[in-house]
């Protein structure tokens, strides 16, 4: 196993585990809705791996060519990875085309990056790959074509690489449409550091099974529910994403079955399986077996880890389970984790000194401003967080300024995007607003408009670009925000939009449309649309919308007419 | 339960606690989660909902975007019990 100590005999990621040890021990156990679950053992692991590696050099892929996965998650897409990986090409997750996203904006994100990236092929699934294949210049894998060159592969075959530590092993994309995704290129080195790093906090040991619900495109699904197993050897139970959040039983029943000892989480998660997992589905499930459930990617609330304290006792969870984390693609993924066994420390503010003196000043929970925080807990040990003020100075303890991460874990930079620096001072400044207590992380919120929606970064501006495009709305005159929701745990979107017409019939069908078109178009549904005549919208004074104001005058409007 | 109380039960859930607009104007036959009015994890909601409100229990295969999509499908399935 991967430790800070052995870290040096580590080069790439083509020492880990799966690629290295081919017997009969799982690697990973597919579960799914109403299905038999797929148990793939490390031998069958490496045997696709390999076939789809050889797939991919026959038509023409090399070393440091960019391989975007654009597929379903499941065996398929994982093998890509990794086949990729074997090769020593650049693997790089892609969203998956969903019921509700319309396959034509779907196709030309793709296309956008491929075009963007210099992409040198793109492994999809049989039913897209011809529709694909039409719009782009590289060329297009479906999965058929990948699986029947592994009869073909043995394990002897070898890769001969020789790739250097310091080169990229792979991409995370970054969210947003709007002035085009980054990708985020991470080096064999940084992914190596983080998952050593990180091991050595969760006290990871061969006892551990991981199960995980989470995408492979987003940083968490990717480095914590794949190839942290993955490279250390140890067993992953996984599912699609899309399944889990209609019956989001499955990730307790994997647990029970499997005897999951590690699963990351959002926030919205908890709300999610506490509110929406039926008595009857969860009765006789065991929790017991879980060493740490790790909030992640959104906001952590104390709300929402109680009610699922609260809802899930009965099945054996403790306070003592449930971890947190800060994390970001940028850094590969943690950043902070709490200690696994004990519970997240609290830390009980001064609601108004934060929000006027920008002090989280500590008081009793009985004080009448008292807010909870929940802390991310203490920086990897290969990772040192500062915090800044607005002109770039490290400012104190409990002082609230941007969080900034000087690591051994960073991104190398944005991939063929040379006239971007990521770096100020060698320092990364991640955009997220924190404090510093004893030690510990305590993330706020983020400095610019980021609607994080169910664990996803959504960019209002995005959703802005659709909803101005409707016929009706006053172009430029519609703004986008999120809405925290206490019973879901996460923030909603909410669009206000200036219309034209007063007729209540044409506004329903603005309204229709907004929605329509923001879900075909986007991953989130929006869950609140008001529509408002002219002059509506706040302006700031260089005669912008100002999305705060106007969400503030939305807020109150509603709890007028709530009142009212 | 007649046709139509179930309709309406379920319709005014979906509008009020689902889409969240009281006077969003539901059709029948409107595809809820392909036409984004609600997303996905909704699905888990209206089976938690259909249990409480009318004791049918719809087993996790059956909760599926293709087969309640529209209320016409999801009284149907309530009424197969």
């Amino acid at each position: 196993m991967l430790t800070l100590a052995n870290r040096a005999t580590f080069a790439t990621l083509h020492h880990a585990a799966a690629l290295q040890v081919a017997d009969d021990t799982p690697a990973i156990i597919f579960v799914a809705t109403g299905h038999e679950p797929m148990i793939i053992n490390r031998r069958d692991f490496l045997a696709n791996v390999i076939g789809v590696a050889l797939s991919l050099r026959e038509i023409g892929i090399r070393a440091r060519d960019l391989v975007v996965i654009a597929h379903t998650q499941d065996l398929e897409s994982i093998y890509g990875f990794w086949g990729a990986l074997w090769l020593g090409a650049i693997p790089s997750m892609f969203p998956t085309l969903t019921e509700k996203l319309d396959p034509d904006v779907y196709q030309n994100s793709i296309s956008e990056l491929v075009r963007l990236s210099s992409v040198s092929a793109v492994i999809t699934t049989d039913e897209f790959a011809p529709q694909l294949h039409s719009l782009l210049p590289c060329p297009v894998v479906g999965s058929s074509r990948l699986a029947a060159a592994r009869s073909a592969a043995t394990l002897e075959q070898t890769t001969n690489l020789s790739i250097d530590p310091h080169e990229i092993a792979f991409l995370q994309h970054s969210s947003g449409t709007t002035g085009l995704q980054k990708g985020i290129a991470l080096s064999h080195n940084a992914a190596l550091n983080q998952i050593a790093a990180y091991s050595e906090v969760l006290r990871l040991s061969d006892d551990d099974v991981i199960v995980s619900w989470l995408p492979l495109y987003h940083d968490m699904g990717l480095i914590a529910g794949f190839l942290l197993p993955l490279i250390q050897g140890i067993p992953l139970v996984l599912m699609s994403p899309f399944d889990w959040v209609q019956h989001p039983v499955l990730l307790l029943r994997a647990i029970h079955e499997y005897k999951g000892t590690l699963s990351w989480l959002p926030n919205f998660a908890y709300n999610h399986c506490a509110r929406r997992i039926r008595r009857r589905d969860s009765e006789g499930l065991s929790l017991a077996s879980i060493r740490l459930l790790i909030n992640c990617s959104e906001p952590v609330r104390h709300e929402s880890h109680q009610l699922f304290l609260d809802r899930f006792a009965e099945n054996g969870l403790r306070p003592d389970m449930l971890g947190v984390s800060y994390a970001m693609a940028e850094n590969t993924f943690a950043v902070t984790q709490t200690s696994p066994g004990c519970p997240a420390r609290l830390d009980i503010i001064d609601r108004d000194s934060l929000e006027i003196h920008r002090y989280a000043k500590s008081v009793t929970k009985d004080h009448p401003a008292a807010q909870i925080r929940v802390s991310c807990g203490p920086p990897l040990p290969n990772t040192e967080i500062r915090v800044f003020d607005e002109a770039g100075h490290p400012l104190p303890e409990r002082y609230i300024g941007q969080l900034g991460i000087s690591s051994n874990c960073l991104l190398t930079g944005y991939y063929n995007r040379p006239d971007l620096d990521p770096f100020q001072a060698g320092w990364y400044l991640t955009g997220d607003l924190g404090y510093l207590a004893d030690g510990e992380v305590y993330v706020i919120g983020r400095s610019k408009d980021l609607i994080i929606n169910a664990g996803k970064n959504i960019y209002p501006q995005d959703i802005e670009a659709i909803v101005n495009e409707i016929p009706g709305v006053h172009a430029g005159r519609a703004v986008v925000f999120g809405v925290l929701d206490e019973r879901e745990g996460t923030e909603l979107i909410a669009v206000v939009a200036e219309v034209k017409p007063d007729d209540t019939e044409e506004r329903r069908d603005i309204a229709r449309a907004i929605r329509q078109q923001v879900a075909r178009q986007t991953m989130v549904t929006v869950t609140y649309v008001h529509l408002v005549g002219s002059k509506w919208l706040l302006k700031t004074s260089s005669g912008k919308i100002a999305r705060g104001a106007s969400r503030d005058k939305w807020l109150r409007e509603i709890q007028q007419k709530g009142s009212g | 339960m007649e046709d139509s109380i179930f309709r309406e039960k379920l319709r005014a859930f979906i509008v009020e606690d689902l889409i969240r607009d009281p006077g969003y104007p539901l059709k029948d036959n409107e595809g809820i989660i392909s036409g984004g009015l609600m997303d996905s994890f909704s699905l888990a909601e209206l089976g938690v909902f259909i249990e409480q409100a009318f004791n049918v229990y719809i087993p996790d295969p059956e909760l599926t975007v293709a087969n309640l999509d529209t209320l016409d499908q999801i009284v149907a399935r309530v009424q197969q019990g």
